[in-house]
């Protein structure tokens, strides 16, 4: 009985207490930068698509919600011929993110993705695609890879040494 | 003929005001839970979330009633309309103020009490013609607690009647002048509160509605209008069990400065409050503990508050 009328007048009390509620609408909440919304596709600082269509973030998709295909431009450089990610199945797992060896696929802080029309959480390579680079500036995959691709061969690339030429008898 | 619209007057009057209290009940009672919660509960309609109810009741209203196929049709039909009914009745009993109230019966406490004992037929029926095992259950737990908490709280309102010598309620208020029964009949008090609580089945006694053991109890299978009439039964209970409170222990519309009704009714919105607070606070007890509790604490010491007030109003006289 005493345990009961302590309770009641500690739940009393927090009639003075501030309210935790963020009125969302009217008022937005602190999201952190790490939150895992709405899926980008970002750029390499020289405007061109990070994504190598490589499949592994379809391949890590827990709920398959990922499709592409792969196909290769006249420079040799691996693009997605389309890339769609189906929003009404993503489950905001962030597993794409980790497996993307080239950081083109990224979750960003924005959740405010509702639609009246179930359809239109298919979103196609346009919506994803931005314009910069995301969360990791200054990161150029085939500037450091060494992969060739067209005005850039073997060996060209940032802290490359050039190809050994085991025909060569020289050291 | 003057007589008469007075009379009439009156009874719309309190019928309106009791039916437009309890459905505001609903929204008062989730905003104080809000305040005690550290939220806000529901401000969105109207300004502060006044109109809630009216949205509440739009909802309600265009729902589809269903009547499940394998129910007692005409029990499940009539159930609902019990609680309300009694509860309602029961209100005609209740001395607002002077000059306010539908009936001033000389046995008004006994026809209280008889009233807010038939809104427990509204949920054993409701639970039995539902023809559902949660359902029944709640029931069965509904006629359980009724039966061991209705006891005593008759015999908890004798101390009050010895005191004040009628059955009255106008008479038990003007008994209270000089001294409100609250502090004569502290016991009694607190065994009535607790009854009340029983029978209004509010929140450490909720069982037979429990929620998160028996879906919602007697009422699973309402949807519709018919769950909104137990639902404004419920709030209706509250409101009369806090008048009654309010009435036979705190002196009904006395006081001073104010005029008598606001006395009334602020008095009563206290004690309604204080219900909320219970709900916000306390736990649900276990069936058995609450029949524990019902037969080894509360009648005994409703006994003995009968017996104490019994030998000082033996040695007073």
């Amino acid at each position: 009985m005493w345990n009961s009328l302590k309770t009641m007048w500690i739940i009393f009390l927090h009639m003075f207490h501030r309210r935790v509620t963020i009125e969302y609408p009217d008022e937005k909440p602190k999201i952190p930068p790490r939150w895992r919304g709405r899926i980008i596709l970002s750029r390499d600082p020289d405007g061109e698509e990070r994504c190598v269509a490589c499949y592994l973030c379809a391949a890590a998709c827990p709920v398959d919600c990922i499709a592409l295909q792969a196909t290769e431009n006249e420079h040799g450089r691996r693009y997605p011929e389309f890339f769609r990610i189906n929003f009404s199945r993503c489950i905001f797992c962030g597993y794409c993110e980790e497996a993307c060896p080239t950081d083109a696929i990224q979750l960003t802080p924005d959740f405010e993705m509702g639609e009246y029309n179930r359809k239109n959480l298919v979103y196609e390579k346009e919506d994803l695609l931005i314009d910069g680079t995301g969360k990791y500036p200054g990161y150029n995959f085939y500037r450091v890879a060494g992969v060739a691709i067209g005005g850039k061969s073997k060996g060209e690339a940032e802290k490359e040494a050039p190809p050994v030429d085991p025909r060569s008898l020289l050291p | 003929m003057n007589e008469w619209t007075g009379i009439w007057a009156n009874l719309i009057l309190i019928l309106a005001a009791v039916f437009a209290f309890s459905a505001m009940l609903s929204w008062i009672e989730r905003r104080l839970l809000g305040l005690w919660q550290d939220r806000y509960g529901p401000n969105r309609v109207g300004p502060f979330g006044v109109l809630q109810i009216v949205a509440d009741s739009i909802k309600l209203l265009t729902k589809e009633d269903w009547i499940p196929p394998f129910a007692d049709r005409a029990v499940f039909v009539l159930a609902p309309a019990i609680v309300a009914v009694a509860t309602l009745l029961a209100f005609a009993v209740v001395p607002l103020a002077p000059g306010i109230g539908v009936v001033d019966l000389n046995i008004g406490l006994l026809f209280f009490l008889a009233m807010s004992s038939l809104g427990v037929y509204s949920v054993v029926l409701g639970g039995w013609a539902s023809n559902n095992k949660y359902s029944l259950l709640g029931g069965f737990r509904a006629a359980a607690q009724m039966l061991s908490y209705e006891v005593f709280m008759g015999l908890a309102l004798m101390g009050v009647v010895m005191l004040a010598g009628s059955f009255n309620l106008r008479d038990i208020v003007a008994a209270q002048e000089n001294l409100w029964f609250c502090i004569p009949q502290v016991l009694g008090l607190a065994t009535f509160a607790v009854a009340g609580i029983a029978e209004a089945r509010r929140l450490p006694f909720d069982l037979p509605e429990s929620e998160n053991e028996l879906v919602a109890g007697f009422h699973t299978e309402y949807s519709s209008m018919k769950f909104g009439l137990f639902f404004i039964g419920e709030y209706v209970g509250i409101t009369l069990i806090s008048a009654m409170i309010v009435t036979l222990f705190f002196g009904g519309w006395l006081g001073p400065l104010l005029p008598p009704l606001v006395w009334f009714l602020l008095k009563t919105f206290i004690v309604i409050a204080c219900f909320v607070l219970l709900r916000a606070a306390l736990p649900r007890l276990r069936y058995d503990q609450l029949m524990a509790y019902g037969w080894k604490v509360m009648l005994p010491l409703t006994l003995v508050n009968l017996l104490i007030t019994g030998a000082v109003v033996l040695s007073m006289a």
